[in-house]
């Protein structure tokens, strides 16, 4: 593989961190491969993805990544129990229609999940909508409330009390202050609810 | 599948090739088919392209459809015209890249372009087998494949590679001999025929049969049941399309000229096509090949077969890794039954790659440039060859 992956977005980056080489990765909704080609790459892991949008899974198999053209809601029912080591789910939970049963999917599938989602109690939300009584649109969150594909607000309390609630465990978790394509950023230790602008979290049954 | 045969536009080609002749099964040790029957000699038609490397571990089996031959690339001669029928896939720096791969593909048995079908000569009589020769299965089809690559002395494909019935022997290779295939790559087909798509085959072979040329299939030593085959290719060409494609191809307009003819000549486009293409088929095809085939196609029955009815349960002996590629308005394998077999394949936990593509011109689409698919492939190979040589015991 060609070294193509000088830094990769700093969210990513973190993930990666907690993965052991050799680990057999799922990476849903996978986009143009970059975790994955460099898990391959650095980790030596065994990586597939699923990618709902041809052109980007036609990229990943281009460039020799082993990806399913798919929903990943529906995909993730076939595989077998335990399938995986870790299976991914990096920014896209807030577009998730059913979270607790694409999670629950995933630790079927595999032993650990990792989940990845911007905080929407960051300060800076909250002083828009605090200061301006608008819907927010920050850099993490880029969109109007009417063309916004996220249709869920999500903030690292909220993830923690859901992964309570339905009986499963929070293993690790890293709250980082970074912006949606940054290649640098830093970990939150102090009131990560408040500063952090997105949360990464491994989880287990 | 048709006839799309033109020459590279950047004139990339893997220059002259040479059609082969392989011959086994000879008698007493014939070779068994699935229906218990017993057929020997059997002749194999080949062509190979590319180097086969000192590790015999870039061989890439090409496998063809319906119409299709061993002619899979290059030129028979300097002044040949007409280059192999997957000439925009095959050769230097193309899907199948020659300069990395031995490609190999070899006519089916059942055809009519060199390998031991009805239209070849029955050594107990002299005369040709006609009906006399025995209904072959897509498994026969593979069995006699396996036996030229053992004949060529690999131990390992890289990959298998085919479209529709061609998928149909690639996906029975990956279960047949999961030991011998490394990677598999299926488009545009199925595990199993539709009721459509026997339904369609079905009236074709009505048509050669109902030609009074046809005599039964023995037709050999007089006028062809060419009016037969011709309607039969015709319906053949309007699966291999889709609306949309007929749209965009022909829509209403007419052949030549400006109003209806107001008689039972080709007034519109279509109709002037489809004679085109049926009259051309005529002059290269053997009714009952097409018979054979056909026949092959739609007994072919992956679930059964392997399976006992499950789809998971057929592909538990694959080792391959697979890419699964549809497009999006073949009507006559549609996506759902390509995705049917990905399924299969995750279920037992099996490398898989999946792409639907977008694309217009329906089944045929496989058979056209496409510079998509062609770069899928090539990924897909570089991988696999990577994979292969880091790990050359991991299948």
């Amino acid at each position: 593989m060609k070294s193509e992956h000088p830094r990769m977005r700093y969210d990513l980056q973190i993930i990666a961190s907690w993965i052991e080489p050799g680990a057999q990765v799922m990476d849903l909704g996978c986009g143009e491969g970059e975790l994955l080609s460099y898990l391959i790459a650095r980790k030596g892991v065994r990586g597939e993805g699923i990618e709902k949008n041809e052109e980007k899974a036609a990229h990943c198999i281009e460039r020799g990544l082993s990806v399913l053209q798919g929903d990943m809601n529906v995909e993730v029912l076939d595989y077998p129990e335990d399938r995986f080591d870790y299976v991914i789910l990096s920014q896209t939970l807030q577009q998730v229609y059913e979270p607790d049963v694409l999670i629950r999917a995933m630790l079927r599938i595999g032993r650990r999940g990792i989940v990845s989602f911007p905080n929407f109690s960051h300060w800076g939300i909250r002083l828009q909508v605090f200061f301006t009584g608008y819907a927010p649109v920050s850099r993490q969150l880029p969109y109007q409330w009417y063309d916004t594909p996220n249709i869920r607000v999500i903030t690292l309390n909220d993830f923690r009390r859901f992964i309570r609630q339905i009986g499963l465990r929070i293993l690790r978790e890293a709250a980082i202050d970074t912006h949606s394509e940054d290649r640098y950023g830093k970990i939150v230790r102090f009131l990560p609810n408040l500063r952090a602008t997105y949360g990464i979290f491994m989880i287990g049954k | 599948m048709s006839e799309y045969i033109e020459h590279d536009k950047n004139g990339a080609s893997v220059g002259i090739v040479q059609k082969r002749f392989f011959t086994f099964a000879h008698p007493p040790e014939r070779l068994r088919l699935e229906s218990g029957a017993q057929l020997g000699p059997v002749t194999l038609a080949y062509e190979t392209c590319g180097r086969l490397s000192p590790e015999r571990d870039n061989a890439v089996l090409v496998l063809h459809a319906l119409s299709g031959d061993s002619h899979v690339a290059g030129v028979y001669t300097a002044e040949d015209e007409k280059p192999g029928w997957w000439d925009f896939m095959v050769g230097p720096g193309k899907g199948i890249d020659t300069e990395r791969c031995f490609v190999i593909c070899s006519n089916v048995i059942g055809g009519c372009a060199g390998s031991t079908g009805p239209s070849s000569i029955r050594p107990e009589t002299g005369r040709p087998y006609g009906l006399d020769f025995p209904v072959v299965t897509i498994g026969d089809m593979v069995a006699a494949q396996k036996a030229l690559i053992d004949h060529l002395g690999i131990r390992r494909l890289l990959c298998v590679v085919g479209g529709s019935i061609g998928g149909m022997q690639v996906l029975e290779w990956t279960v047949r001999y999961p030991e011998r295939v490394a990677s598999a790559v299926a488009l545009a087909t199925t595990m199993r025929h539709s009721a459509l798509a026997i339904a369609f085959n079905e009236v074709a072979r009505q048509a050669i049969m109902a030609d009074p040329h046809w005599n039964r299939g023995d037709y050999y030593d007089g006028p062809k049941p060419a009016t037969g085959l011709a309607v039969a290719r015709m319906i053949g060409h309007i699966t291999y399309l889709s609306d949309e494609a007929m749209r965009l191809k022909f829509g209403r307009r007419l052949q030549d000229k400006s109003d209806f003819s107001f008689n039972f000549d080709a007034d519109f486009q279509v109709e002037s096509y489809l004679r085109y293409q049926g009259r051309k088929f005529v002059d290269r095809f053997d009714a009952n090949s097409f018979l054979y085939i056909t026949k092959a196609a739609d007994y072919y029955d992956l679930i059964l077969q392997h399976g006992a009815g499950s789809a998971v349960r057929a592909f538990a002996k694959a080792r391959a890794r697979f890419l699964v590629i549809s497009f999006t308005s073949d009507w006559l394998y549609p996506t759902y039954q390509s995705r049917e077999i990905v399924k299969a394949l995750k279920k037992n936990g099996r490398d898989v790659s999946f792409c639907e593509i977008e694309a217009d011109w329906g089944h045929d689409a496989f058979l056209l440039p496409n510079p998509r698919l062609a770069a899928l492939i090539h990924g897909f190979l570089e991988r696999v060859l990577r994979e292969v040589r880091t790990s050359p015991d991991a299948l």
